[in-house]
């Protein structure tokens, strides 16, 4: 139980528990608020009932196996999550992937973002009131849904990317599902827009609320559209390239005003930009072509190729026992997840297994900000606040 | 993992050795990532100097962390890894902690994003960081008992 100083006197303040179980924290936050009638006075945000040692089960898997385990953070978004934890092994090993490879991952982790940020504009609109919006977001991402059941055969912890490329061919008939979803949502991204765009209740519980300065945001280490509400254009994508981002051609959504308006202007101008992305990312993918490196004892071999190779089976044999080692070093890798920069950390001793895994989560550095975003303000901009960072507590406790 | 000449050149590297010599204790390239060694006591100072030189510029902090090398000693390393905004770059530092003494200065004058950082280091490693404003447990419960993503943490059968 943490124990919370009060600045006025007990006899002034009161004290309020929000969470673990609170339908507004989008999962098992607690913050302890200290309130001066409806101002609150200091904002202590505990966490920690998510905690499932993630880190720490990863040292004891191969690093093929753990990525299973990174679909579980993020559970919104898992295959950024999947792209940075295998992105940085490639790094470790020093592997190329091929180009096919990466732009279907670029489509993939776009979808990702739209779909990620459809379930932060309905949750939030739902905590702001607006409860048509929740329903309508809900509906698109399940078409975004579908399309990773049918490519990966999950709906949501795909584990669909692999260290050196894909897990599998993608099914016949899926980009007709894509080209579907590129045709189809810009005119629902407009019927949001017309929903709370103008809607002046929208702008009320918006506008000027949960204000964080650029100064603010860069010193909390806030990243994402978070950190793009309030001015900074710092995008992974852009400043870091990777997986090939570098040759798809998009702008960067910034706003200057740093208030949940801005931050909410902000993704839907991502999901636009994304929608741009995949388009351009449909065109570019090769119909034919590997999808995984040519990397014998790393890149599991093709079924057929067991049949009548040896060593293909020996390889496949030592894979699946004993995994791959990379050499010993460190490597840092950065994506933009749809929260913003996730890291993933990882040091290899030259053992098939990671040595030490360490992700670091835009969630759990956003949520750093919002002590500074609430206190001060009225106990309804908490909601507003805490809906605007668009945290994920699997990821925060990891 | 060699020390070669042309590190010396790198823009942030050179005005380091520049502010202060024994600031820089080793330099290591891998994989295209550039890695500072510090040692503990240049830490605190150092991180001023990048966090406030306006030409480097490294205001952003992404992410601390730690390696555990046990039994290796100095067992402790944490990683600092900068990001410089305005100037796309971006620069990891190295510090190497004893495992009788895992102590060092907070960084989080310099950016308050280390706060919550330096708490999880503390919480799962047991390193425990001078001046901090807020030293305690984070992700485990306050009446926890050990620190388990230390190596020497036993991961199954009674602690």
């Amino acid at each position: 139980m943490t124990t919370v100083q009060t600045a006025t006197g007990p006899e002034k303040t009161m004290v309020l528990n929000m969470g673990p179980q609170h339908p507004s924290t989008h999962g098992v936050l607690r913050v302890l608020l200290e309130l001066d009638g409806e101002n609150v006075v200091k904002a202590d945000v505990d966490i920690g009932y998510l905690h499932t040692g993630i880190e720490k089960t990863a040292e004891a898997l191969t690093y093929s196996q753990a990525i299973t385990i990174t679909d579980r953070m993020d559970y919104l978004a898992p295959l950024s999550n999947n792209l940075a934890y295998c992105l940085a092994v490639e790094k470790l090993l020093g592997l190329e992937i091929p180009k096919r490879a990466q732009y279907i991952r670029v489509l993939l982790t776009e979808l990702t973002r739209i779909g990620s940020h459809l379930v932060w504009l309905g949750t939030h609109a739902i905590d702001l009131g607006a409860m048509s919006v929740f329903l309508y977001c809900f509906r698109e991402r399940e078409e975004l849904l579908k399309i990773f059941e049918m490519v990966s055969g999950q709906r949501m912890m795909t584990s669909y990317f692999r260290i050196g490329g894909l897990a599998l061919e993608p099914p016949a008939g899926w980009t007709e599902r894509v080209e579907n979803v590129v045709r189809t949502f810009p005119s629902r991204f407009d019927e949001y827009e017309d929903l709370l765009t103008k809607n002046r209740i929208w702008l009320a519980r918006t506008q000027g609320v949960g204000m964080l300065s650029a100064q603010d945001a860069i010193a909390f280490g806030v990243s994402g559209p978070s950190l793009r509400g309030s001015g900074v254009d710092y995008d992974v994508r852009k400043y870091f390239p990777y997986s090939s981002y570098d040759e798809f051609d998009f702008q960067v959504p910034v706003r200057s005003e740093g208030d949940c308006y801005a931050r909410y202007m902000c993704r839907v101008a991502e999901m636009r930009e994304s929608i741009k992305i995949v388009k351009q990312a449909l065109e570019k993918i090769p119909t034919e072509g590997p999808i995984k490196a040519d990397a014998p004892g790393i890149v599991a071999p093709q079924r057929e190729k067991m049949k009548t190779e040896m060593e293909a089976l020996i390889y496949h044999f030592k894979i699946y026992t004993e995994g791959f080692a990379p050499p010993a070093g460190e490597v840092y890798q950065r994506v933009e997840s749809p929260r913003g920069e996730l890291g993933c950390f990882v040091a290899s001793d030259g053992s098939p297994k990671p040595y030490r895994m360490r992700m670091r989560t835009p969630s759990f550095v956003n949520l750093q900000a919002l002590q500074k975003m609430v206190e001060g303000h009225l106990i309804a901009d908490v909601i507003a606040s805490i809906g605007t960072l668009d945290i994920v507590l699997g990821e925060i406790d990891r | 993992m060699t020390e070669t000449p042309d590190l010396e050149q790198d823009p942030a590297v050179a005005k380091i050795r520049a502010w202060r010599p024994d600031a820089v204790a080793g330099l290591i390239e891998f994989r295209g990532e550039l890695t500072v060694l510090v040692p503990r006591e240049h830490l605190r100072p150092l991180a001023e100097f990048l966090c406030g030189d306006k030409e480097l510029a490294f205001t952003y902090l992404s992410d601390v962390t730690g390696v555990d090398r046990f039994p290796i000693e100095p067992r402790f390393e944490l990683n600092y890894h900068l990001l410089s905004i305005s100037r796309r770059n971006s620069l990891r530092l190295r510090v190497s902690l004893p495992g009788d003494d895992p102590r060092i200065e907070t960084v989080v004058p310099v950016w308050p994003t280390a706060n919550w950082h330096e708490r999880e280091i503390f919480d799962l490693f047991g390193v425990r960081f001078d001046g901090h404003p807020n030293l305690r447990r984070m992700l485990l419960p306050e009446d926890w008992e050990g620190y388990p993503l230390r190596k020497d943490y036993p991961t199954e059968g009674p602690r």
